[in-house]
């Protein structure tokens, strides 16, 4: 019986590929458990780099060091944080979506955009829509490294000096929870509060040792690496809640598929039975 | 009038410490500093070395490397790469990269010499951190 035997091929098909799902996300839990503490562990140091570097930027002459000046913004660079391999839901979409939008809107208004990616997905699409890519790294949310956070914030702040941008926004999935990811758009240069002219407690007299100038220069382009570093870490550790609750939905459909196709194939059994039942029935009764 | 300090260690592995002590001493790059409640606004580079601190009739011991200590007026902030209590150190792997940085400098030749010099001095001072330990 040519069907039954296509029914019952199909619901095996149906619970190989559950069993590829649960593998995976199985091996997402395990991997969203040991980066999500380093998150939230670096988290807090992160934090409390930027802010002790807004309070004392905030104080600080702006002539005292490059990365302290903020231009006119004319050229602004945007990066997209996204991650190298799909099968997480609308992980990769959104962050490309709110990307490109970003880019229209800025584009829109009349400023030069260049634009730089960080993982394969991300460079993936704006290529695909023949957007130049200033710069791309791949390859980097399997095996988190600081030295790719040492990488890409030297290059920033090289772009930020020479004077070929005027402004670095990074746009990244952050982790709320492991069923929430938000994107956020953080401006890395120049630092916020300077133009944004927020709330800070300044201590006007703050004394240095060796001097503030000294400090600026280790201190500042070590807050550039720490925050994307930062963005890394809460990027993968997004991507991995993600891809977590992807799979597992992905299981769960692949059970609801399973009893649907079952019903289906009981069914035709029943269907068969009866029919042939009919049959000897009816040749019983002919042979009378 | 407070006169308590709150201390507060962080390092990329998360807070290590952050307590109201009474008395500070830390390792500035430009030499030691001792803080008191009510010292002024100020901001050091730290170095490789002991921070030691007073807590009642109680003296404690922590081993830092290399970051930035911003004090204010009731508080100090430490950003350090790495920080450890004292009891928390372990001499064995402290002693075992002493003796590697040791044999490295040695070597001379096409090593990096700086990274051995640091390293060297990571593992004196955390020997020199834990020995606090076993004198009390």
């Amino acid at each position: 019986m040519p069907v039954l035997k296509d029914i019952r091929r199909k619901i095996k098909a149906i619970q190989n590929t559950q069993k590829i799902t649960k593998a995976m996300k199985m091996v997402a839990a395990a991997k969203l458990r040991k980066v999500q503490t380093r998150m939230l562990n670096f988290r807090q140091y992160a934090d409390k780099i930027h802010e002790v570097t807004v309070r004392l930027a905030a104080g600080a002459e702006r002539q005292l060091h490059p990365l302290l000046m903020a231009r006119p913004r004319k050229t602004v660079e945007v990066i997209v944080m996204s991650g190298d391999r799909g099968l997480c839901g609308s992980f990769n979409s959104n962050i490309i979506k709110a990307g490109a939008n970003y880019i229209n809107d800025l584009r829109k208004n009349g400023f030069e955009v260049s634009v730089s990616t960080i993982g394969r997905r991300g460079r993936d699409y704006f290529k695909r829509r023949n957007i130049q890519l200033r710069k791309s790294w791949t390859g980097v949310s399997g095996n988190l490294l600081y030295n790719t956070a040492h990488e890409v914030s030297g290059d920033i702040i090289e772009n930020y000096i020479n004077e070929t941008v005027d402004e670095v926004t990074l746009i990244y999935n952050e982790f709320k929870s492991v069923i929430a990811q938000k994107v956020s758009v953080v401006k890395l240069l120049p630092l916020a509060p300077i133009e944004a002219g927020e709330e800070v407690a300044v201590s006007p007299d703050i004394l240095y040792e060796p001097s503030q100038k000294e400090i600026f220069e280790r201190l500042l382009p070590k807050n550039v690496e720490i925050q994307v570093y930062r963005a890394l870490l809460e990027s993968s550790a997004a991507e991995e809640a993600a891809r977590m609750s992807a799979m597992e939905n992905a299981s769960q459909n692949c059970d609801d598929l399973i009893a649907r196709t079952t019903l289906v194939y009981n069914k035709a059994r029943q269907t068969l039975i009866t029919k042939e039942l009919m049959d000897i029935v009816g040749c019983v009764e002919a042979l009378k | 009038m407070e006169n308590k300090l709150r201390l507060e260690i962080v390092t990329p592995q998360g807070v290590v410490f952050s307590e109201e002590v009474d008395e500070i001493v830390a390792p500035g790059s430009e030499g030691e500093f001792g803080v008191l409640p009510g010292h002024a606004p100020f901001l050091t580079t730290l170095k490789i070395g002991m921070l030691i601190f007073k807590k009642g009739s109680e003296t404690r011991y922590l081993f830092v490397s290399w970051g930035y200590a911003e004090v204010g007026h009731d508080r100090m902030l430490v950003l350090t790469d790495s920080a450890e209590k004292c009891e928390d150190i372990d001499v064995e792997r402290a002693l075992s990269a002493k003796k590697r940085a040791e044999e490295r400098l040695k070597q001379e030749a096409n090593i990096d010499q700086a990274r051995a010099v640091s390293s060297l001095e990571r593992a004196t001072t955390r020997i020199q951190v834990a020995e606090k330990k076993t004198a009390k």
